[in-house]
């Protein structure tokens, strides 16, 4: 393994203090699962790495209305957590996805918004929950909301002084359900070919009254598809609606061809799976109505 | 280089560690525990799975310094004395290995799910175990030998 100087602050003051100090030079590690694999195969070689893992009070998942997830919360802990399962079980299914049991029980959902991949299941959940990713540094804290937050391939917007310590996921519309489909046509432990997490708020009459689509592993980003929102809003929450707003993913996404699929093959791919999920979100609603 | 303080197989141990040290290196090659396989090293094959505080990781993926503080459990820990752990039993009785370079990684992943649900279904064994490949068994007699070692429970 590369050489590095390994930091662990014992505060998240003196986190942020180093990283102010050492931002450029200094990468966070939390469960490891995304920086080590970049480390080990020399991606990434950072002078200094900061250990996150003694900043207890940022392990937490607090229900205040919506839920206040620290940042340091592992995916099996989400997964697991009754919380995200009543309040935002299109969360603990996305986490349900992800890789292995070992991953799951390492990885956190702060890493996973900083690490960037877009082919990672998490993202698309939180942008379809109108979550919200909050970032410290020493000049103070800024929230900002998920389908903003990732501006490439392993980047985002945050600024190498700032720390991620919270997503906010807020209280769910009334009538809403949600559905996540990770489309996974070798193993199950593979990153998607492509994943769709949906949420549709309908009215009492059944009318679509707000829309959310988000995909990963379809674009460098994950990816908000508002022109299907925009698509499915004002109308009628059925079959052939589904079909004809699904269609218009294609335009959204820009994916890469690689060993999962041919870049049309997943254009495909999404427009199927974003009409199951919107199908299956349907039903959820239906079931809590 | 830190100092490092932990248990491994419940022995209480004080080490330096350099800070790049991954830990199935330090299991390995320090405390010569070489039970633990590296096979993949990404993560992914599940062969070099030990519990930390209980938790099934990737010891390839982990900084050894990470286990400060922490209680390690490797396959040398998980016999008592001559007595082989249910699951070692349940693997030998029912085939669930061949040439065994997975099998530590498999036995310790299902030591895991048994204390998080000792009775699990079939479905949920194939859920849990799914990061844990095996290029010999074809899986049906290591799922058999963990459903028979629950079953003991």
């Amino acid at each position: 393994m590369i050489p590095f100087t390994y930091l662990e602050p014992s505060s998240l003051d003196e986190a942020l203090t180093l990283l102010a100090e050492r931002g450029a030079d200094a990468k966070l590690i939390a469960g490891g699962t995304g920086l080590v694999n970049l480390m080990k195969q020399r991606l990434v070689r950072p002078e200094f790495v900061i250990g996150l893992r003694a900043l207890k009070p940022l392990c937490g998942i607090v229900e205040n209305g919506g839920i206040r997830i620290g940042a340091l919360a592992t995916i099996q802990a989400l997964e697991a957590s009754a919380a995200i399962r009543r309040q935002a079980p299109l969360l603990a299914a996305a986490c349900g996805h992800v890789a292995t049991v070992r991953v799951r029980s390492m990885a956190t959902l702060g890493g996973a918004v900083a690490h960037a991949d877009p082919n990672l299941d998490t993202p698309p959940a939180l942008i379809a929950l109108d979550a919200e990713i909050v970032a410290h540094s020493r000049r103070g804290e800024r929230k900002i909301p998920a389908d903003r937050f990732f501006t490439g391939y392993f980047e985002t917007v945050l600024d190498p002084d700032e720390i991620v310590t919270e997503i906010l996921v807020p209280e769910q519309p009334a009538g809403s359900g949600t559905a996540f489909l990770k489309f996974l046509p070798a193993t199950r432990d593979d990153y998607a070919t492509v994943s769709v997490a949906v949420r549709i708020a309908l009215s009492t009459n059944g009318a679509i009254t707000d829309a959310r689509v988000a995909l990963g592993a379809a674009a460098t980003v994950p990816v908000r598809a508002k022109a299907v929102e925009a698509a499915l809003t004002g109308k009628g929450a059925d079959e052939k609606n589904f079909r004809e707003a699904a269609d218009l993913v294609r335009e959204a996404i820009d994916p890469i061809a690689d060993f999962r699929g041919s870049a049309e093959y997943k254009r495909k791919m999404a427009i199927v799976h974003v009409r199951r999920a919107l199908s299956q979100a349907l039903s959820e609603a239906k079931k809590l109505s | 280089m830190r100092t490092v303080k932990l248990t491994i197989n419940g022995k209480p141990v004080i080490r330096e560690i350099e800070d790049n040290r991954l830990l199935v290196e330090f299991l390995r090659e320090d405390q010569k525990l070489t039970g633990t396989k590296e096979s993949c090293g990404v993560g992914v094959c599940g062969a070099c799975t030990v519990l930390l505080d209980g938790k099934p990781i990737s010891s390839c993926l982990t900084l050894a310094v990470h286990a400060d503080g922490g209680a390690i459990t490797t396959i040398e820990g998980i016999a008592e004395g001559d007595r082989l752990h249910p699951l070692q039993e349940a693997f030998l009785a029912h085939g669930g290995l061949q040439c065994g370079i997975c099998t530590p990684g498999q036995i310790l992943a299902a030591k895991a799910l048994l204390e998080a649900n000792p009775h699990p279904t079939k479905a949920e064994i194939q859920h849990w175990m799914m990061g844990n490949l095996c290029r010999c068994t074809g899986y049906y007699k290591i799922v058999e030998s963990i459903a028979v070692a629950a079953g003991a429970n």
